[in-house]
């Protein structure tokens, strides 16, 4: 179900637990699936499971309670704008607005041609740099004001 | 011990009690939601929230230990004003559709509103909306109502073994659900409709059925498995509406199987027989009680005439009561013959007269906790005797190590250290390889009865799982429902004994059905020159009186059974429930009334006799058992047959000390060989009793036919072996055993023994195959 190299890297994370508490792994593993299969379909999620042998409904409940895991498909840039309390006093809320109102979606919506999916997010531990938004899980960008969304968007376009 | 003041009263606790434990010990209440005295500590719900001196908040009783000169209050003002927050929250999601929830009138947070409720609510936004789940056949879902409380999560993962609900999503999303599409398959899944504290999870067959201040509780006892689990039989109109636990620390703590639990919905089936008939000239006559009792002391008074005693035979459940077997062999010992036996799935009596009394578990349920050291041998554990295997798991994880001798090495949800997995006919040989690698590494000398029949080598497996049983202080020696069914049982049991003396444990039996132990203990074993079950339906008798059992499911040979019953000149078979096959062998059906309907005693695996009473009137013109056997015995002229009630029945049938006729467990020595040879050829069968196959009731409760458990029988078989066969697994296989031919689906099964094929018996789609073990053929259909 995954490539060999997904699964290098799993067992490379399960190397660091006892041999007996794989399934304290199932961050990293369900981690290094998403990344290569874009999202975590179910059948996913109970592959992990399998291989780190743990109950299906554990590995689902750890991939539903993190807003970073994806269980349903999203576009090629997934855009998580947070709008927790500090933000929204900085203009989070804002930001999403712009956002949504440039790509023509709403949140958990992802756009026709497939190439953005926009997400509400949660605290990302950088308060004093509101509105923050993250793209694709890794990449953070710091005081969003309408002009940085012109730009990460068209830079984002042409990618 | 620690010391600790709740609400001025001064005690003392032991070390790592809590504060709710503490409270409990006072009798003070505290409201509480998540804390189940069986469960892990959550502290989830925050409703037992109470006042400690010098903390600056409230805390949860549930989850803080006590301290030394810790001082608490359960219901000072700080405390209730915490305890009326939490409900307020936990109230805003809830919705108020009390009236229309089954669990109105049983619901703790109804209870608890009431005391710690607002007579309204300062939530004006919407309440959130949980789509409802489908666990399967037994438990319904409201998901809507669930507090989030986990105790279902934690139960299926902490005492059923198996983690198949679990809390998905987070916050106020948060959901408890079965990973997607599944069902709970437990055998012990009832249980979270008890521990639910709302209407989230209730029963589904007695769904809007009755309310609980309806119903009458009465007390009764499982008549399944050898447990003998303590039930609150709750009726409404004399009509049985669902069955509880009734807390028992000693037997069945407060849990049930759902085989105990759903198995009632079988007692108001249309299969049940309501009324005497008679088959003259092959037709059925239904008959009023006179005629029909009759008919049946005619039948049997002219069979002891023409052709003695010896012409009789009485073939009795192991699921009837102590005084239903008590009268049973009383009546064919009045007769004149000692033909009776109530072990109808055995097929090896060697045993007997061997061992010094009723065979048994040899300890007490409640000692499993204190066991360091188990062995089990040929058992289907979790299936047979689940409460039983559950307090296995539970010893497991305070440090009792399990091995397994079996055909097949099955999920019990438990963790089995050692094992040897061998084919039936390879597990005598296993158990005296245990036995010479014990003696070997004990340096205890091995019985002279043994010496000469001892294989010459011990196996790796055997010589670990030896290390494993003889390392322990207390060790218990378990043979399970398989090696009592077995072709040599009797070998096993003697070797099971010595591997107990060996280890300094003590060997025991697990038992297939409820009266297991009280079936000996009544008399109900052939003596002298009487015919065991077997030899019944070896060498076929003119006339049998058949108690509670089919013919077609309840015995050890099913064709042979059907083929003695139906040659003999009459059968009177007592029977709660209708069947053809049962019109087929019988000639007079006399209508019964199961457990539910008569008083009765059981003695359970632990040696302890549980009498009960009836919950129910009975249905149509049923009768009890035993006072059908008493006018049948008083037609008969026979003495002593004027019985006042089943109390006098069953102290008549017990004594009083019975618990002296348990065997001791002392190793016994096996002399003649088994009658049943090993032909060598062809695979062997592996049969088990499934679950919800066991016995004529739970065979008829819808609820428990609908679940995974009741399966039709496939051919399981190891996939080395299926791969030599040339077949792969889902393929319809044509299986021959004796004269007999099934068709199955043919399935790869891990777990077995190569050169074995598991086939349940107990089905009507594999009862053509005869003998539970023994040797078949498997070819491509």
């Amino acid at each position: 179900m995954l490539s060999q190299e997904s699964l290098q890297q799993i067992d490379r994370e399960v190397a660091k637990y006892p041999a007996d508490q794989k399934q304290s792994a199932v961050m990293a593993a369900l981690r290094i699936a998403q990344v290569e299969k874009g999202w975590l379909p179910q059948e996913l999620i109970a592959f992990i499971a399998d291989y780190l042998e743990m109950p299906a409904i554990a590995a689902y409940e750890v991939a539903s309670f993190y807003n970073m895991y994806d269980l349903e498909p999203v576009g090629k840039h997934k855009i998580t704008v947070c709008t927790n309390l500090p933000c929204a006093l900085s203009g989070g809320v804002h930001a999403a607005d712009y956002v949504k109102q440039k790509l023509g979606i709403d949140f958990n919506e992802t756009t026709a041609d497939g190439k953005f999916t926009l997400k509400e997010g949660e605290c990302m531990g950088a308060c004093g740099d509101a509105p923050v938004l993250l793209v694709n899980n890794h990449h953070m960008c710091s005081w969003m004001t309408k002009e940085k969304i012109d730009q990460l968007l068209a830079d984002l376009e042409s990618k | 011990m620690l010391e600790i003041e709740i609400d001025g009263q001064q005690i003392q606790v032991p070390d790592g009690s809590t504060v709710m434990d503490a409270a409990a010990k006072i009798g003070s209440y505290i409201p509480h939601f998540c804390y189940h005295k069986k469960l892990s500590i959550a502290a989830n719900c925050r409703m037992c929230l109470v006042q400690v001196e010098k903390a600056p908040k409230p805390l949860p009783a549930c989850a803080t230990p006590v301290t030394n000169g810790m001082k608490v209050w359960t219901h000072s003002e700080s405390a209730v004003k915490a305890q009326k927050g939490v409900m307020e929250f936990l109230l805003i999601n809830h919705p108020l559709d009390c009236p229309i929830c089954d669990q109105g009138g049983e619901c703790q947070l109804q209870d608890l509103a009431v005391g710690y409720g607002g007579s309204q609510s300062r939530y004006q936004e919407e309440k959130r909306v949980v789509l409802n789940k489908n666990l399967g056949s037994l438990v319904a879902t409201d998901m809507t109502r669930c507090i989030n409380c986990t105790r279902c999560v934690r139960f299926t993962t902490e005492i059923a073994g198996e983690m198949e609900l679990g809390q998905a999503f987070r916050g106020e999303h948060a959901e408890i659900m079965p990973f997607v599409e599944k069902t709970v398959d437990s055998e012990l899944s009832g249980n979270i409709i008890d521990l639910c504290p709302v209407g989230a999870l209730t029963s589904k067959p007695f769904r809007f059925a009755a309310r609980t201040w309806e119903l009458s509780r009465r007390k009764s006892v499982s008549p399944h498995d050898s447990l003998g689990a303590n039930l609150i039989v709750q009726t409404k109109h004399d009509v049985v509406k669902r069955v509880l636990p009734l807390e028992n620390e000693a037997i069945n703590e407060c849990w049930l199987s759902d085989k105990d639990r759903f198995s009632y919905e079988a007692l108001n089936s249309a299969e049940r027989l309501q009324r005497p008939q008679i088959k003259q000239g092959g037709e059925w006559r239904e008959v009023d009680w006179q005629t029909a009792l009759e008919f049946a002391a005619n039948g049997l008074r002219g069979i002891a005439q023409q052709h003695g005693g010896q012409g009789l035979g009485a073939l009795l459940s192991p699921h009837a009561t102590v005084e239903e077997l008590y009268l049973g062999q009383k009546l064919m010992r009045g007769l004149g013959t000692d033909n009776v036996d109530f072990r109808l799935r055995q097929t090896d009596f060697r045993a007997d007269g061997r061992r010094s009394g009723a065979p048994w578990l040899g300890m007490p349920i409640a000692g499993v906790g204190e066991l360091d050291r188990l062995l089990v041998i040929g058992s289907f554990l979790r299936k047979d005797a689940p409460l039983l295997a559950q307090r296995v798991r539970q010893a497991a994880k305070r440090g009792l190590q399990v091995g397994v001798v079996g055909p097949t090495a099955e999920e019990w949800l438990l963790p089995v250290r050692s094992r040897m997995v061998v084919p039936p006919s390879g597990m005598v040989s296993a158990l005296g390889q245990l036995v010479r690698a014990l003696s070997e590494q004990k340096s205890v000398v091995v019985s002279e009865a043994f010496v000469s029949s001892l294989p010459a080598a011990v196996s790796e497996e055997a010589s670990t799982l030896a290390r494993l049983v003889g390392s322990g202080e207390r060790v218990a020696i378990w043979l399970g429902n398989l090696a009592v069914q077995h072709s040599q049982a009797a070998e096993l049991e003697a070797l099971a004994c010595e591997i107990g003396r060996l280890s300094g444990g003590r060997a025991g039996v697990i038992g297939e059905a409820a009266n297991s132990v009280g079936g000996y203990l009544a008399g109900a074993v052939p003596s002298g020159t009487g015919l065991n079950a077997k030899g019944m339906i070896d060498s076929p008798r003119k006339g049998y009186v058949l108690l509670a059992a089919e013919p077609d499911l309840d015995f050890a040979d099913a064709p042979r059974t059907q083929a003695a019953l139906q040659s003999a000149e009459i059968v009177v078979s007592l029977s709660a429930f209708d069947s053809p096959a049962l019109r087929e062998s019988a000639d007079v059906l006399l209508p019964i009334a199961p457990f539910s309907e008569t008083s009765g005693t059981f003695v359970n695996c632990e040696g302890r006799a549980q009498s009960f009473n009836a919950v129910a009137k009975p249905l149509g013109e049923c009768r009890p058992g035993w006072k059908v056997l008493r006018v049948l015995g008083t037609l008969l002229g026979l003495n002593d047959f004027a019985y006042e009630d089943s109390e006098a029945v069953s102290k008549a049938a017990l004594g009083a000390d019975y618990t002296r006729k348990l065997a001791g467990g002392e190793t016994f020595h096996v002399a003649e060989a088994a009658s049943v040879t090993d032909s060598g050829a062809g695979l062997e069968r592996v049969a088990d009793v499934p679950i919800y196959f066991a016995d004529p009731v739970v065979r008829r409760s819808a609820p428990l036919q609908k679940t995974k458990d009741a399966a039709v029988p496939v051919a399981r078989l190891s996939p080395a072996t299926l791969a030599q066969l040339g077949v792969s697994s889902g393929e319809r296989v044509r299986v021959g055993q004796g004269s007999g031919t099934v068709e199955l689906v043919a399935a790869a099964d891990e777990t077995l023994a190569a050169g074995c094929v598991r086939i349940a018996a107990a089905h009507r789609t594999t009862a053509a195959l005869g003998a539970l073990s023994g040797r078949l053929s498997v070819e491509r259909a």
